[in-house]
């Protein structure tokens, strides 16, 4: 076979593969048993109120994120650095937006 | 006019500076269609680069290169490396074959960026090599053969775009006389196919061979007027 | 001679490209050792990026898709810039204001088991199914305590006794990704456990019905009770977009560890060709081969390295994450917690990564092996029959 063509098959079988990826990807995103498992977890997070994904369990602040105060990760200390993993994985929350403090009032 | 005629060309490398080498020094030459004209003189005289400028591989610093009534000197780089591909073929001192490649392949490279059909290449390409008596090295890599069948397969890829001039640069310079002999073999059958040949050679089994059309001497860089036009045969 | 000029067509142009590419994988197979491992190495880069753009994405759609039934705003009190407990009389005048359908007050916490050295996430839900001595737990926490329905689950209070409490149910892993952690429990129980006075909830969450007006609720919040903090449910979702930002301390290092070892596969290329490459692309040369068949050469070398581990990459990083379960980020992702929720992830839509990854890999790649060929490719033939 000629070289060209040997390689030709490789790269359309992995083209082959990829888009049998997208799929597949396609298919757990979108299909019977994606939409219901999402559901499922909708309904669960209504039914308990539930605010954060279960992602880590090791600190906290990067079990609940969203519900954390800036305090949190520097609790023993203001310029101790990250000692939790999971810390470095998560980025701090966004600040919210707060409204302005109030112009100071004529004396 | 004849087939191949330069016109007082010269070449001139690293022109202006402390190192400038005039390798070709205004020479006149006329090559006579379907003849067998061997270029004699010692090494440094010349034959290399006037043998480039002949087949279209560099261009002259000054003078003017016409093949066939055309002229090649004011021709693009694109059409110059277009007719050069299809009008010559070049046998090479140390053969230059590509390593890694089968004798087959590298008889085809010439081809490749052609574009022509694969299967007729490949007939034609084994075809060549078969007449050369290399139809059972075929698919042996060029790194692997012995010096008299590197030559032919030089000769079969100089040979597979079917060119009108071939051109050979000390072709026997590697090999022993019984090799030289066959060299001489296939020039002649090439000749007698009507093919043109322009042969650089010092060596005598080369240049004083029967079927050799006319030899030219060149020293440094000229032609020496002795020997200039010792012709022979039916040339023209 | 005319003929030698004619334009040439397309199914020429094709045998031409099949023909040219004969000889770049001839030419690469000279030197397999080195080719292959260049390979290896870029699948491995292009591994490592299609890996953490899959998952950073898989997770933000997750979080997007399923954060949609969280509380519209939450409350909480600050006391010294530290979170503190809600006082239950705040539940009243915060349902009271307008736009907010309804107030509820949550009580949740954490539980750290020392026998078995993981956290657990304590929640009251607002209407619990179970008895006053039961639990229902999430399938992480039956892991690590071995716990079936029926199943004893000792907790130690606050005060240093232990509440025994029953599994009632485990929460199926379908959920696990929202549940893994939990322990959910009776109010009663919970005060028993953590030993916090009746009349003090950890939050409250608010329902706001119209998402408009979500916005100048949480500012009524905060003229309300100076102390309190709201966050509103777009806040949480900001929060996950924000998961895995590559600006994070993780990425930032994986990201850096991948450009540099693709910059060494480049600089190999771009610091020029060896003798022998030019040597052999001088004989192209005097053979007949114009400049753009080198060059083209050049290109499908790189396109041919290029477009295979980028192939190879991009599936080993679909079929690690999402087919195989994800075993090498394990480790990173579980960090010091025994408890690491089942993971089952869902690809998220876009082309638009892989778009990126192969523009930002597979274009300089390319570029490094054209480019250090050009003045060899432009060189005049003759110089290798002067050689």
């Amino acid at each position: 076979m000629r070289r060209s063509d040997a390689f030709l098959l490789v790269l359309g079988l992995l083209a082959l593969l990829l888009e049998l990826a997208w799929v597949d990807a396609a298919e757990r995103r979108a299909g019977p048993e994606g939409a219901a498992v999402r559901a499922a977890k909708l309904a669960m997070v209504r039914r308990l109120g539930l605010t954060d994904l279960c992602l880590f369990t090791e600190a906290r602040y990067t079990r609940h994120p969203s519900q954390a105060d800036r305090f949190a990760p520097f609790q023993d200390h203001p310029q101790a650095l990250e000692h939790f993993p999971s810390g470095s994985l998560m980025a701090p929350p966004p600040l919210p937006e707060l409204p302005a403090d109030p112009a100071p009032s004529a004396p | 006019m004849s087939y191949i005629q330069l016109t007082d060309v010269r070449r001139v490398f690293h022109q202006g500076r402390p190192d400038e080498l005039t390798a070709v020094d205004g020479v006149s030459l006329a090559i006579e269609r379907g003849a067998i004209t061997v270029l004699r003189g010692p090494s440094g005289s010349g034959k290399t680069s006037l043998l480039a400028l002949i087949g279209g591989m560099a261009r002259p610093t000054s003078g003017r290169i016409h093949l066939d009534g055309r002229e090649l000197t004011s021709l693009p780089e694109r059409f110059l490396t277009e007719v050069r591909r299809r009008t010559f073929g070049f046998v090479f001192q140390q053969f230059n074959l590509v390593r890694g490649l089968s004798a087959l392949e590298n008889v085809m490279l010439p081809a490749y960026p052609l574009g022509g059909s694969r299967a007729a290449l490949v007939k034609h390409a084994t075809a060549l090599l078969e007449s050369l008596g290399l139809g059972h090295r075929v698919r042996a890599r060029a790194d692997w053969l012995s010096g008299g069948e590197a030559q032919r397969v030089a000769i079969a890829r100089a040979l597979v775009n079917r060119p009108a001039v071939v051109i050979a640069d000390e072709p026997t310079a590697n090999l022993d006389s019984k090799l030289s002999q066959e060299f001489m073999r296939i020039a002649a059958d090439l000749k007698s196919g009507g093919t043109t040949l322009v042969i650089a050679s010092h060596d005598p089994l080369v240049h004083d061979a029967p079927v050799v059309d006319r030899t030219v001497a060149m020293r440094d860089g000229r032609l020496d007027g002795e020997g200039a036009a010792r012709s022979r045969g039916s040339a023209a | 001679m005319s003929q030698d000029l004619a334009p040439r067509p397309v199914s020429s142009w094709l045998e031409r490209q099949r023909s040219l590419l004969d000889f770049t994988l001839a030419s690469l197979s000279r030197r397999t050792g080195k080719n292959l491992s260049l390979l290896a190495v870029y699948a491995l880069v292009v591994f490592a990026l299609a890996s953490v753009l899959l998952l950073t994405e898989s997770l933000r759609a997750e979080a997007r898709a399923v954060l949609a039934g969280a509380p519209d705003v939450v409350v909480q009190r600050l006391s010294a810039g530290r979170h503190d407990l809600t006082p239950a009389d705040r539940v009243e005048p915060l349902a009271a204001i307008r736009g907010v359908r309804g107030a509820v007050g949550r009580r949740w916490g954490y539980y750290f088991g020392r026998g078995s050295q993981a956290n657990f996430t304590v929640m009251v839900p607002e209407r619990f199914w179970g008895a006053e001595g039961e639990v229902v737990v999430g399938e992480g926490v039956a892991r690590v305590r071995a716990a079936a329905p029926g199943a004893e689950f000792p907790l130690r209070g606050a005060d240093g006794h232990y509440l025994h409490l029953t599994v009632r149910e485990v929460i199926p892993a379908t959920t696990a990704s929202v549940t893994s952690d939990l322990v959910l429990l009776s109010d009663a129980a919970f005060g028993r456990l953590f030993g916090q006075p009746a009349d003090r909830f950890t939050d409250v969450a608010l329902t706001v019905p119209n998402a408009k007006e979500v916005a100048t609720v949480a500012e009524k919040v905060t003229r309300l009770f100076p102390d309190a903090r709201p966050i509103t449910r777009q806040e949480l979702t900001r929060t996950y977009e924000a998961v895995f930002d590559w600006r994070s301390g993780l990425t930032v290092v994986i990201l850096s560890a991948a450009v540099l070892a693709f910059a060494l596969v480049a600089w190999d290329k771009a610091a020029g060709l060896s003798a022998e490459e030019r040597r052999e692309i001088g004989i192209l040369k005097a053979i007949g081969w114009e400049t753009s068949d080198v060059l083209t050469v050049k290109l499908w070398e790189g396109a041919v390295v290029s477009l295979t581990a980028f192939g190879l990459g991009w599936l080993a990083a679909y079929g690690h994450l999402f087919l195989g379960g994800a075993p090498l980020f394990e480790p990173v992702l579980r960090g010091w917690s025994t408890l690491s929720p089942a993971r089952r992830l869902v690809p998220a839509a876009g082309g638009l990564e892989v778009l990126t990854l192969f523009i930002l890999t597979v274009v300089p790649y390319t570029v490094a092996t054209v480019v250090p060929a050009w003045r060899a490719a432009t060189t005049d033939p003759d110089a290798v029959m002067r050689s």
